[in-house]
């Protein structure tokens, strides 16, 4: 495995291509450039093409999760690792082709820096009329030439509840007011309000909201939004439609609860890619993705699902150095 | 184009599947309707167990002892309504243990904090300090995300998915 480490990394961009608009990019050892099709990662031993639709997806979402837990993998051959301070950024890292060939790169950087260098790749690359946080069928196409660079926030959906979404002091639920309408795929269903009825003295310390609804207002995919934290564990709920853009490698083992419709996932083994099968979640199934696997889900109707997190520091590294078993069952409970 | 929505409920769900080169137990898939259809009631079946951390399904059909957690607890009704009624703890009534739910031995002597009344999709706060009890007139279903706890039921063999 070639490794190398780079501290305060600057993005450095070229002048805009006579042609197309665009600018080409270089962090590190690596360089990005974008035509009108493709993304072109390049780095000293290799050269690597995405389709840029895919590509966008994946980086504002690594960039909006903070780099997850664990690795994203935005195709078999590029990617990233969260390291919770560091990030690696790697290419043919974990493709035996390029690994035994000796081709791969692992690079890692400061986490801000390569947030930086993401945010300033996206922004000259991302076009007004597409939204790669929208579901396909919901935005415009990334192809083709630069035109006006889009205005809006690159990164949303996101902002996490400290303790409860709707609590005094803590991050709203999305509303009409918010500019959050009940998206197309849920409008069947009827959202409406728990009763609150709290003593004189308690107003604010008792609580509850429609969760579903909060959910179907999402006008993002794929971008979980943390609802309710207790302790370092994490309830993110998210809204689901088409494809999730990137392939998610654990680096612990994370829950996933399927709120409505259902889900197809694809397993495959953490360290080779090679596949281990699929698993169809409908409404109420629920199921441990391991510390094992990378997975990567499909959602034929946009749907909604719970995820629990456990977010306790130090964990990937338990995990990693074989302290904790890889899943979260162990023998003795069966 | 019109789009229908699909949710479970004790009465009617379909349960996905897990078709895989690898030890099932590893990925724990089971579902909250088939666990609750087979539950008693206010049984608390553990579905998710990372570490300390845990979700409990429950059926929720009558009375319910009355709970407190060393911790905020947050329950999702996946069926049914429920009302939650809260007294704040008096403190010779705050727990003990470190993690999870724990019954009170007696009906709690704090102040009334007031009821939450949640039907499928609303998330209700099990504030810490607070003891609580639920009530549903019909067989209802609830999520609760918490910790391993005394009244966590681990059932694993009989809920998920082995072959």
């Amino acid at each position: 495995m070639n490794m190398a480490i780079t501290q305060n990394a600057k993005i450095i961009a070229s002048e805009p291509d006579p042609i197309l608009g665009y600018r080409k990019f270089k962090f590190g050892s690596f360089t990005f450039e974008r035509d009108m099709y493709f993304v072109h990662v390049g780095w000293p031993k290799g050269k690597h093409t995405i389709e840029v639709d895919r590509f966008l997806r994946a980086m504002v979402r690594d960039i909006g999760w903070g780099f997850f837990y664990g690795w994203i993998f935005f195709d078999d051959v590029f990617g990233t690792q969260n390291h919770y301070g560091t990030v690696d950024i790697f290419a043919g890292t974990y493709s035996r082709g390029h690994r035994d060939t000796g081709v791969d790169l692992l690079e890692t950087f400061n986490t801000d820096d390569v947030r930086v260098a993401f945010e300033t790749i996206s922004k000259n690359w991302i076009n007004e009329g597409y939204d790669p946080l929208r579901a396909p069928m919901e935005t415009g196409s990334p192809l083709g030439p630069k035109t006006k660079e889009a205005s809006g926030p690159l990164i949303r959906g996101f902002e996490p509840a400290r303790r409860m979404m709707g609590l005094p002091g803590d991050v709203s639920p999305r509303s009409d007011a918010s500019g959050h309408p009940i998206n197309r795929a849920f409008a069947d269903m009827d959202f409406d309000k728990p009763t609150i009825e709290a003593e004189p003295g308690f107003e604010g310390k008792i609580h509850a909201f429609n969760l579903y609804d909060h959910i179907a207002r999402a006008d993002v995919t794929w971008n979980p939004s943390f609802t309710s934290i207790t302790r370092a564990c994490i309830c993110c709920v998210t809204s689901e439609e088409h494809m999730l853009p990137v392939i998610h490698g654990n680096d612990r083992n994370e829950w996933f609860i399927q709120l409505t419709d259902e889900i197809h996932w694809n397993i495959q083994d953490k360290n080779t890619g090679n596949p281990r099968g699929r698993i169809i979640m409908k409404s109420g199934d629920v199921c441990a993705m391991p510390a094992d696997i990378r997975h990567q889900g499909f959602s034929p109707k946009r749907s909604m699902l719970m995820v629990l997190e456990n977010g306790t520091p130090g964990l990937d590294e338990k995990y990693a150095n074989g302290e904790l078993e890889p899943f979260p069952i162990t023998a003795s409970r069966w | 184009m019109t789009f229908k929505t699909q949710m479970g409920s004790l009465n009617s769900y379909q349960k996905g599947s897990i078709e895989l080169n690898d030890d099932l137990k590893h990925y724990a898939f089971s579902n909250i309707f088939e666990i609750c259809n087979k539950s008693k009631p206010y049984e608390r079946v553990m579905v998710v167990s990372n570490l300390e951390y845990a979700a409990e399904a429950i059926r929720a059909e009558g009375s319910s002892p009355w709970y407190t957690a060393p911790h905020d607890e947050f329950a999702i009704v996946m069926d049914g309504e429920i009302e939650f009624t809260f007294f704040e703890l008096t403190d010779a009534e705050k727990p003990s243990h470190t993690h999870g739910a724990t019954r009170l031995k007696a009906d709690p002597k704090g102040k009334r904090m007031g009821r939450v009344i949640a039907r499928r999709g609303h998330e209700v706060i099990l504030p810490q300090g607070s003891a609580y009890q639920l009530k549903a007139a019909k067989p209802s279903v609830l999520l609760v995300q918490t910790s391993m706890g005394p009244e966590s039921v681990e059932k694993w063999s009989e809920i998920c998915v082995l072959e």
